[in-house]
């Protein structure tokens, strides 16, 4: 299983390579994309300098908020839906249709709401991830064992300890799919919002560099994104398979 | 009948229920924010019924139509390719997931860069949202087929042929059309979101538009338009989605 990791690395490490090339001998022109290296070089000059680090905190800070909340409301919500069969059967096909339904939209009515600022960007990142828990969510609930639910009653559990100890834990697995797709969705609401209208962000300085032709800002900090939500997504699916494994599951 | 009733409790009491939702957050907010679902209603049918939407809504099912069809045609080759073999789908699955999460929205100003502002850029941002669901669940669909069918159709002797059209076609069908059911979705995201920030035309830069002038009759109108047609859209897929797993977990 070693080796596995080796050619992926390979196969990144020729596509960056590739990059680099097909950028140093100017079949992409530097306007265009500048070579890995130097994106690479000036990321590292961005956070050396920390000439970035508010709009950097303030993009992750929005954005683990609107995690946090999503991940607090959807867990709960699942759990009662679950309970609710009305409840589940009216909500499906919302769940079902909603990540075609283009959720920046509702950007501009937030904002004449809540008024420019953090609230409408993380209650868009709020909006997109909170589905993508419920339905992990209620899809890990489905899969714990029925003879665990009745040995949970037999002993006269309480529905909170029940939760608490039997379910949640059985349903690890999907929860942490769900939390996987609510990363990337809070990530995403946060800097789409951004990009629309704001004032601060990460979204709003590549939008800003955008617009002023200035590649050595842009270039590195969709990179920086990039690595942050590949990153947290990889450690996120360790995860899961540690506690697949654990469960003996694969 | 009762069946009919049934299948359609859900929906209808979700849609009354939004309805309500959206008269209530009316009351709240006023017409400084947003307008009734009443007056919304009315103001998509004047608008259909005018000459201002239509240039935008023909441009937008062009890209979108454009977007769809690079989006299967690459994502179901990628996925054939990687699927069949296994070696070649352990080192590229992960990373297809990983692409998958990244946000790509932040890729935008590259497309922009590489393809210019119009319809190439946002063909190619649409189509970049759909390619990798459909590639996934494609690799999954063709990993999952059941050895048993390959054998039989081998003892039968079947030519690589039939053994496409006959085995492995059926058996993957099913599960590769969940994957274009998500990355339909997905693409029209991408080539709204595309028309939002690439683009000077389409529905997508019409809502941006009226986002930068506060037109809340048309931004509510065009939201109401696109809401509407992606629900009906990926609704009607999804039925024929479950009518293909249905089907096929018949014939097992």
């Amino acid at each position: 299983m070693k080796y596995i990791w080796v050619l992926r690395l390979a196969v990144i490490a020729a596509a960056i390579g590739a990059l680099e090339v097909m950028c140093r001998f100017g079949v992409i022109d530097t306007f265009t994309m500048p070579p890995p290296s130097k994106i690479a070089a000036d990321l590292w000059r961005i956070l050396v300098t920390g000439r970035y680090n508010t709009a950097i905190a303030k993009t992750l800070g929005n954005a683990a908020i609107a995690l946090a909340l999503s991940l607090g409301v959807g867990i709960v919500t699942a759990l009662l839906i679950y309970r609710i069969k009305l409840a589940r059967e009216t909500l499906e096909p919302l769940f079902a249709t909603y990540y075609a339904v283009p959720v920046l939209a509702f950007y501009p009515l937030l904002i004449i709401l809540f008024g420019v600022g953090d609230v409408p960007k993380i209650l868009i990142a709020f909006m997109l991830s909170v589905i993508a828990v419920i339905v992990n969510t209620l899809n890990g609930l489905d899969r714990v064992p029925r003879v665990l639910l009745k040995t949970a009653r037999a002993v006269r559990m309480s529905p909170i300890e029940t939760a608490l100890s039997v379910t949640l834990p059985n349903a690890a697995p999907h929860v942490l799919t769900g939390v996987k797709f609510a990363v990337a969705y809070s990530l995403i609401g946060i800097i789409g919002s951004e990009f629309i209208m704001s004032s601060d962000g990460m979204g709003f300085e590549i939008a800003f560099s955008y617009n002023n032709f200035d590649n050595a800002t842009m270039y590195p900090m969709i990179a920086l994104i990039l690595i942050i939500s590949v990153t947290l997504n990889l450690l996120i699916s360790k995860w899961e398979q540690i506690i697949l494994v654990r469960r003996g599951l694969r | 009948m009762s069946v009919l009733v049934r299948a359609w409790r859900g929906p209808l009491l979700l849609i009354v229920g939004l309805i309500v939702l959206w008269q209530a957050l009316y009351w709240f907010a006023g017409d400084m924010a947003m307008r009734s679902p009443v007056q919304t209603v009315r103001l998509t049918a004047d608008l259909l019924a005018g000459d201002m939407l239509r240039p935008h809504i023909v441009e937008t099912m062009q890209a979108f139509a454009t977007a769809v069809f690079f989006a299967i045609s690459i994502g179901l080759a990628t996925g054939l390719v990687f699927g069949f073999s296994r070696i070649a789908s352990d080192i590229f699955e992960p990373m297809l997931v990983a692409i998958y999460s990244i946000p790509k929205l932040t890729l935008y100003p590259i497309l922009l860069l590489t393809f210019g502002l119009g319809m190439s850029a946002k063909v190619a941002f649409g189509a970049i949202h759909g390619i990798v669901p459909i590639a996934l669940f494609t690799i999954n669909a063709i990993r999952n087929i059941r050895p048993i069918l390959i054998k039989t159709g081998r003892v039968l002797n079947y030519s690589p042929l039939e053994m496409v059209r006959l085995v492995l076609i059926p058996a993957a069908l099913p599960e590769i059309f969940t994957g274009i059911r998500i990355g339909f979705a997905l693409t029209l995201i991408g080539t709204l979101l595309g028309e939002m920030f690439a683009s000077q035309r389409g529905l997508g830069n019409v809502l941006m538009r009226a986002i930068g002038l506060h037109n809340v009759d048309l931004i509510m109108a065009i939201t109401f338009i696109l809401t509407a047609v992606a629900a009906v859209a990926t609704g009607a897929l999804l039925a024929l989605d479950r009518r293909l797993h249905r089907r096929s977990s018949l014939t097992d």
